[in-house]
């Protein structure tokens, strides 16, 4: 065990994982407007509008987040016509397209969390409700979103931790997230697992910060 | 009863055998994925200069060797995990990997370059058609300047843990952009799709790909050797396996003096790269 190359890497290694955080909220905060408006279109009873959101959800689900980041990235780069929009500008940035494919996948997942949360929702608390005389807009709004938020909240924390650790595969596509440095370090030195254990432990401990904020924000909005 | 009791002896022994076998051969690891190097055909079996040297070296140290394919960024701790006992994979001989591993005398050797697509702005640089690194003269300085202007704030891609990485990274050209990739494949793609305004390896590396894939790749600049670009390309052997090492470094000797290793080479790279 050679520690002081475990001593030497962690400020480098920490300064890559700012780099994950970033693609872990710009993608979760993209990624839940994109849930939220699928998850909506799931429970509409247009059958057309709903085999479309399914459809989206199957995709992104169905395949592995390296296929789809490998797709976006050096699948689209190699459209020649692609090259020539403007479309090109976002798309010749690894980080953008790091962040799209993980926008959508996150964004799947979502939508299938708060589908079955507004499913969970029981009919008597929309009904008493509606017997109250409040609008179908208030209600939904007022009412269903809140509980359903609620109700996904333990579901979409293990989401987070989730793409947190997917978020490792930017590696692949030329960014230098934690995992990325932590390769290019391994690049120099040779020495595997003493890299490998402190960005471990980096991961690890985000995922403890993830995890308490979820469970507080759990007590917090209890039912009582 | 009595066939059951045979059954399973007989397996017992061949699994002793097999094991034996085993122990006898030698493992080359290689990347599979650097032609003209080592790659692998549309079957999936592993070809290349170096597969066809290694089988030519084994049967001069007379013992039965197996080659397998390993992440050329996992490359040098794999070895050190004793996934297998030798690295054949286009690895040049750098002070910075003799530091973790020992390596045979060079058996091939070859100059890297700069490739661009055509009609970069980065064609037709006034350099020399080549440098040395090892010594810079002059002329090799004032070619390190003109690529130090010209590279200024570019993109150049490079596969990650190379010789090549080490050289962008060493501040020889400036501060460019380096961005690295996990195999060389990476690398041309992101060539051809204008990603990066240029990308530095193996001079052959880019022909070959121009060759295969038809697009207009182009080499630019000086060619590269000695300094960062190490001393030709050997046999990575760990260093407490002397023993090895001496194997190799005689089969080598007996593959030269018998032109294998020039023979090999010219059928591969469609020039002479022995050394």
């Amino acid at each position: 065990m050679d520690f002081e190359l475990m001593i030497n890497s962690f400020p480098k290694l920490i300064s890559a994982a700012v780099i994950t955080l970033k693609l872990l909220s710009v993608s979760l905060i993209v990624g839940l407007f994109i849930g939220l408006l699928f998850a909506i279109l799931r429970i509409n009873k247009n059958s057309i509008v709903n085999k479309f959101a399914y459809g989206y959800s199957y995709l992104f689900r169905g395949t592995p987040l390296l296929v789809q980041i490998f797709i976006i990235y050096f699948g689209l780069g190699q459209i020649e016509y692609l090259r020539t929009t403007f479309l090109w500008v976002i798309l010749k940035e690894p980080y953008w397209c790091a962040i799209i494919a993980f926008a959508l996948n996150t964004g799947a997942y979502t939508s299938e969390i708060l589908r079955s949360a507004f499913q969970t929702i029981k009919p008597g608390i929309i009904e008493a409700g509606k017997s109250l005389g409040i609008s179908k807009k208030i209600i939904f709004y007022k009412i269903q979103i809140p509980i359903a938020i609620r109700q996904s909240l333990p579901a979409y924390g293990n989401e987070i931790i989730l793409m947190m650790k997917g978020t490792s595969l930017a590696s692949t596509v030329t960014l230098m997230d934690l995992t990325g440095v932590a390769k290019y370090i391994i690049s120099t030195t040779f020495k595997p697992i003493e890299v490998f254990i402190v960005a471990g432990g980096i991961y690890l401990f985000m995922t403890f910060i993830i995890h308490n904020v979820i469970r507080l924000l759990e007590k917090k909005y209890k039912f009582n | 009863m009595n066939i059951f009791k045979k059954t399973i002896f007989s397996v017992l022994l061949s699994l002793l055998v097999i094991g034996n076998v085993n122990a006898d051969k030698i493992k080359i690891g290689t990347e599979g994925a650097y032609p003209p190097w080592n790659s692998k055909n549309e079957a999936g079996k592993l070809i290349g200069f170096e597969v066809e040297l290694a089988y030519t070296l084994c049967r001069y140290i007379g013992q039965q060797c197996e080659i397998v394919e390993q992440d050329w960024d996992g490359m040098i701790p794999a070895l050190i995990m004793r996934k297998f006992d030798a690295i054949m994979a286009g690895m040049s001989i750098t002070a910075e990997r003799q530091k973790a591993i020992s390596f045979s005398q060079g058996y091939a050797d070859e100059v890297a370059s700069l490739a661009v697509m055509k009609g970069s702005s980065l064609e037709g640089l006034d350099t020399p058609a080549g440098i040395n690194l090892t010594k810079p003269n002059a002329a090799a300085k004032k070619a390190l300047k003109t690529l130090t202007g010209a590279l200024a704030g570019k993109t150049v891609c490079v596969q990650t843990a190379t010789i090549h990485q080490n050289f962008l990274d060493s501040g020889d050209v400036g501060n460019v952009n380096v961005r690295t990739y996990k195999t060389q494949d990476e690398v041309n793609l992101d060539l051809a799709s204008g990603r990066c305004d240029a990308a530095l390896a193996a001079a052959v590396a880019f022909s070959d790909y121009a060759e295969k894939s038809g697009k207009p790749v182009v080499l630019t600049g000086p060619t590269f050797s000695g300094g960062a670009f190490g001393n030709g390309v050997g046999v990575g052997i760990r260093k407490d396996d002397t023993e090895l090492l001496k194997k190799f470094n005689a089969a080598i000797n007996k593959a030269r003096k018998n032109g294998d290793i020039s023979r090999i080479a010219t059928k591969w790279f469609g020039f002479d790269a022995s050394m």
